[in-house]
């Protein structure tokens, strides 16, 4: 499958792609160095804000952090599109049918984090799973990963934290998906899923699987997610980072380390159950952790309440309810819920 | 022409009724569209990912929002086969 579609479009065609890809590639990387002289120009010559007061504050945050998450985003965004265009979830369930359990969780962890996955299409997806041979376990291994470590809530945490918090976060993520769904297939639970789902014919017609693309194709489908996502999620960073804005400006220093510190033993616990009834998606919280972090939370604690938002929500275990029994989706949200909290307890006491 | 549109009720299979909806009338085709909102009868058509359209029993499109312009050149090509 890799490139075959090239004769469609001819090598000049492709090197015309690649052109274009570095120019804009170059042009992005100017604006985005210019990104901080501008914020500060913006407030302190256009609007000539006194440095040191907390509108001043909040307003340079706010003005250098939204261009610069946005174009972070639709970067990336673009270049996961690509790669998505690799990836179909046709493939991920041929490549999981009939894997044994640890392995097939690792794997099926893996295959969440680069296969195309939205939350309407849990259903179908978990029933082709299922039906086609997956074992229950596999199959929650990546209905946990394929929310929670994702492109964009890597991209922004590696944006606004660095690699390390970055990489920790996809860690242990990565850790709670093939735990949880090890778990789940171990406390052999398919009595719980409802009686339909096996009697539904097996096999996926192979309609869906993506013919040979073109580069050309590839690209289109990285530009068409990027108008798709960036599209939908825009309001929310902005949003998110005008809350962060006003975190940064007007909250003290150290407020949120008694509420959100590492000393509140209760802190995780509290920020995981504020986090399963949020439905956000990780380009709104991420900018609304950063400025509780900025402020004392502790790391720890932050984490799981991002992880609580964004990998375990309400409205999908609604949508999962069509065919999962109430005592799995309880054991599902048990489970990995545990298991957010032990991350948060790990990172509070290592750091 | 029979359009099924697969899809339990999301945002997106209600965008993906409308495209087709309009597709069709540009187009100027004689095609009926019907909505398939119940998982069970979506699971028939082996999908795995929804919104999907299928013409005359045969998924086309999975996955995504279709384009106007991209349902009208499967309805033409449909409609010569």
């Amino acid at each position: 499958m890799e490139a075959s579609g090239t004769t469609a479009i001819g090598p000049r065609t492709a090197a015309r792609y690649f052109g274009a890809g570095f120019l804009a590639l170059g042009i992005w990387w100017l604006v985005y160095q210019g990104l901080s002289p501008f914020a500060k120009w913006f407030t302190f010559s256009l609007l000539t804000l006194s440095p040191g007061s907390h509108l001043t504050s909040a307003v340079e945050f706010f003005v250098f952090e939204a261009p610069k998450v946005l174009m972070l985003l639709a970067l990336v965004v673009f270049a996961v599109g690509v790669v998505r265009s690799f990836f179909t979830p046709e493939r991920a369930r041929r490549i999981l049918a009939g894997k044994r359990e640890s392995a097939g969780n690792v794997l099926a962890s893996l295959l969440g984090v680069v296969t195309p996955f939205c939350s309407c299409s849990a259903v179908p997806l978990f029933i082709g799973f299922v039906t086609s041979g997956v074992p229950l376990g596999v199959t929650f291994s990546f209905l946990v990963s394929a929310p929670m470590v994702n492109e964009i809530a890597l991209v922004l945490l590696y944006g606004l934290f660095g690699w390390k918090i970055a990489l920790l976060y996809a860690g242990t993520g990565l850790a709670i998906a093939m735990i949880s769904g090890w778990v789940i297939g171990r406390l052999g639970m398919e009595a719980h899923v409802e009686e339909w789902v096996y009697a539904t014919p097996t096999g996926i017609s192979e309609g869906g699987e993506s013919p040979g693309f073109s580069w050309g194709d590839r690209v289109h489908f990285g530009l068409d997610s990027v108008r798709d996502i960036v599209g939908k999620v825009w309001p929310y960073v902005v949003v998110g980072i005008a809350v962060g804005a006003g975190i940064h400006g007007y909250v003290p220093e150290n407020f949120m380390a008694g509420i959100m510190g590492a000393g509140a033993w209760w802190s995780v616990p509290l920020a995981v159950a504020i986090g399963i009834p949020m439905y956000s998606n990780a380009a709104g919280i991420i900018p609304v952790v950063q400025a509780l972090l900025g402020k004392g939370a502790a790391l720890g604690t932050v984490l799981a309440f991002m992880m609580s938002v964004i990998g375990l929500s309400l409205p999908e275990m609604i949508i999962l309810r069509k065919v999962l029994k109430v005592r799995l989706i309880a054991t599902f949200a048990g489970v990995v819920g545990v298991g957010i909290l032990a991350v948060g307890y790990l990172f509070n006491f290592l750091l | 022409m029979k359009i099924e549109i697969l899809g339990t009720g999301c945002p997106k299979c209600k965008q993906t009724a409308e495209v087709v909806r309009k597709a069709v009338e540009q187009a100027d085709i004689d095609a009926t569209i019907h909505k398939v909102e119940d998982i069970q009868e979506i699971m028939k058509f082996k999908v795995m990912m929804t919104p999907a359209v299928a013409v005359d029993g045969q998924v086309r499109i999975s996955g995504k929002v279709p384009t106007v312009d991209e349902v009208k050149a499967l309805l033409a090509n449909g409609g010569r086969t």
